[in-house]
């Protein structure tokens, strides 16, 4: 259900808001202050005292109250400790993003040019994972990934497989988990942006000769880009900072960086830490959007 | 067999698309499969035997049931108020004129582009500086949960109102409609369905959070917390019969409000 606000609407497509529309006067402040109030209070003042925490005094605790001493050694301790759980959520949530990709575009390909009337249908089947529970969900990949499950039977009962084979608890089964989880934000994206394409354009470029293969990559692709970029953002940054796949699927190696921020928060009261992994995560994740976006020369995310 | 392999070549894409679907659907499959299960043990995993017991007794499991309840509550209180703040902005910034747009284009996109670990992390530490670490509870999750939804809830409405035909105003004004009744009978209930699909997406995005919910709950206990508790201990299969139960509720409210305005169509 979570992603009924992306389904694409003909609201959508519409172009932006025309200026000639709007009216003056103070409405237009009225309307806005509540939201902009509450957003101020509880989304920047918070993330300016997550940046200042992350300079406090790391002998602070909850009890003797905290110190702002401009640690900056917050931030290379908390690197030394705890780079390699950064990199694995990075090459986690990059693998999980990869095949979204590659399970996510031909889904949205079919639903949007080769679905007719189970368009619709196709398009709820898509979204009802969110359904239900988030964690219920995930917890099913426990069954299905089990030592005694069907998949682990089967495959270990082929000559080529070990008989020892497990998957689950292992980054195997996170990297699953997360793409499972997260699939249906690239999908989306890539349909909303597919939709639009006129498929005449496709013949167009069989008239002029493009084998099926050179029509997709300069005719479909480019096309699709908005899309791409979108639901590989869309996928990469909540994979990034998740946890709960790696808790319920995997083992203590393949903990992730959100694991260890809550874990620093609330067992360990390391709140200096913590904030210093938060920030270093939130400014490696917006310079590779801006990079990312730079690249794929998009603009127009929402 | 040419003909075979054409047919395929043809299908190729749906038929990849549809083991896709099937990857997805699963879990779902899963979820219904253990609301009937009776486990042998608390550790593993597996189908041991068929039991509807489980239905029966949904709130055996201490605060299972409970849980949801305060899920339910926030949920409610936390919908209703991000809907209303977000409606309003969305009001504003499509049909009126302020400074600062391009700066509340970005405090809206911006949450929604935040890993949820950041935002709660933030909030977390907010309140342990200004000392409110001890009353961490029910209100802390209501206050992050209007923060995330909100952004949601712009988008959803603003998409809506973009939408509209200026027309049908432009009509109400010519058959001498005032402003208020303009909205009143014409704007407001053309508004109403992405309204009520963006409280639909705020209910069920404060209703599943774990990560931002998790740092700012104190003592209390949402049901994805207590999922999260029980993944510790050894999961009570009654949970798998509140996901089914979710999941039913869900799938006929999309149906129905599908099949509603397909009627609707018809007779308009």
């Amino acid at each position: 259900m979570t992603a009924l606000g992306h389904l694409p609407t003909p609201a959508n497509t519409v172009a932006p808001e025309r200026d000639e529309g709007h009216r003056r006067g103070p409405a237009g402040y009225l309307l806005m202050i509540p939201g902009t109030v509450w957003l101020a209070l509880f989304f920047v003042l918070p993330t300016v005292t997550l940046a200042a925490s992350s300079l406090y005094d790391p002998s602070g605790s909850l009890l003797n109250g905290y110190q702002m001493t401009w640690h900056w050694q917050n931030y290379t301790e908390a690197l030394r400790e705890y780079a390699p759980i950064f990199l694995r959520s990075f090459l986690y949530a990059f693998a999980a993003t990869v095949v979204c990709l590659l399970l996510g575009f031909p889904l949205a390909y079919a639903i949007a040019f080769k679905a007719g009337r189970w368009k619709n249908l196709m398009l709820v089947a898509v979204i009802a994972p969110f359904f239900t529970s988030f964690l219920v969900r995930t917890l099913s990949w426990k069954f299905l990934l089990s030592d005694n499950g069907f998949i682990v039977q089967t495959l270990s009962s082929l000559p080529a497989v070990p008989d020892d084979l497990r998957l689950l608890a292992t980054p195997f089964a996170v990297i699953t988990g997360l793409a499972y989880n997260f699939l249906p934000f690239m999908v989306l994206p890539l349909y909303a942006s597919l939709e639009k394409m006129d498929p005449r354009l496709l013949e167009a470029a069989g008239d002029l000769y493009a084998s099926p293969v050179n029509g997709f990559l300069r005719v479909t692709l480019p096309l699709a880009m908005p899309g791409v970029v979108a639901g590989t953002l869309l996928t990469f940054i909540p994979a990034a900072g998740d946890f709960i796949n790696d808790e319920l699927l995997g083992n203590p190696r393949t903990r992730m960086i959100g694991n260890t921020i809550q874990q620093l928060f609330l067992q360990a009261g390391d709140v200096a830490t913590a904030s210093a992994l938060s920030v270093t995560m939130m400014v490696v994740i917006v310079l590779m959007v801006l990079v990312y976006v730079r690249k794929a020369g998009t603009e127009d995310l929402v | 067999m040419t003909r075979a392999r054409r047919w395929l070549g043809g299908h190729a894409v749906m038929i990849f698309a549809l083991f896709v679907l099937l990857y997805m659907f699963t879990p779902i499959f899963v979820v219904a499969l253990m609301s009937f299960n009776d486990p042998a043990s608390r550790l593993g995993y597996d189908f041991d035997g068929f039991t509807i017991d489980n239905w029966t007794h949904v709130c055996d499991p201490y605060q299972l049931c409970s849980s949801v309840t305060t899920s339910l509550k926030i949920g409610l209180l936390a919908t209703g108020l991000a809907t209303l703040l977000g409606t309003l902005m969305a009001f504003a910034m499509v049909r009126h004129h302020f400074r600062g747009r391009s700066t509340a284009n970005l405090l809206i996109f911006l949450p929604m582009a935040s890993p949820e670990i950041v935002l709660g992390a933030s909030l977390l530490a907010l309140f342990v500086n200004a000392n409110f670490a001890g009353q961490l509870g029910f209100w802390t999750i209501f206050i992050a949960h209007v923060m995330f939804c909100l952004s949601f809830v712009v988008i959803t409405v603003k998409a809506r109102l973009v939408g509209l035909d200026p027309s049908l105003e432009q009509a109400a004004a010519d058959l001498y409609a005032n402003e208020w009744q303009t909205f009143i009978r014409i704007t407001l209930p053309l508004v109403v369905p992405g309204i009520v699909s963006a409280a639909l997406l705020s209910f069920s995005l404060s209703f599943d959070d774990f990560i931002i919910t998790n740092l700012n709950a104190g003592q209390t206990v949402t049901f994805p917390m207590y999922v999260w508790g029980a993944a510790q201990r050894g999961i009570p299969m009654q949970v798998n019969v509140i996901g089914t139960i979710m999941f039913l509720l869900a799938l006929s409210l999309v149906l129905g409000s599908g099949a509603l305005r397909r009627v609707r169509g018809r007779t308009a």
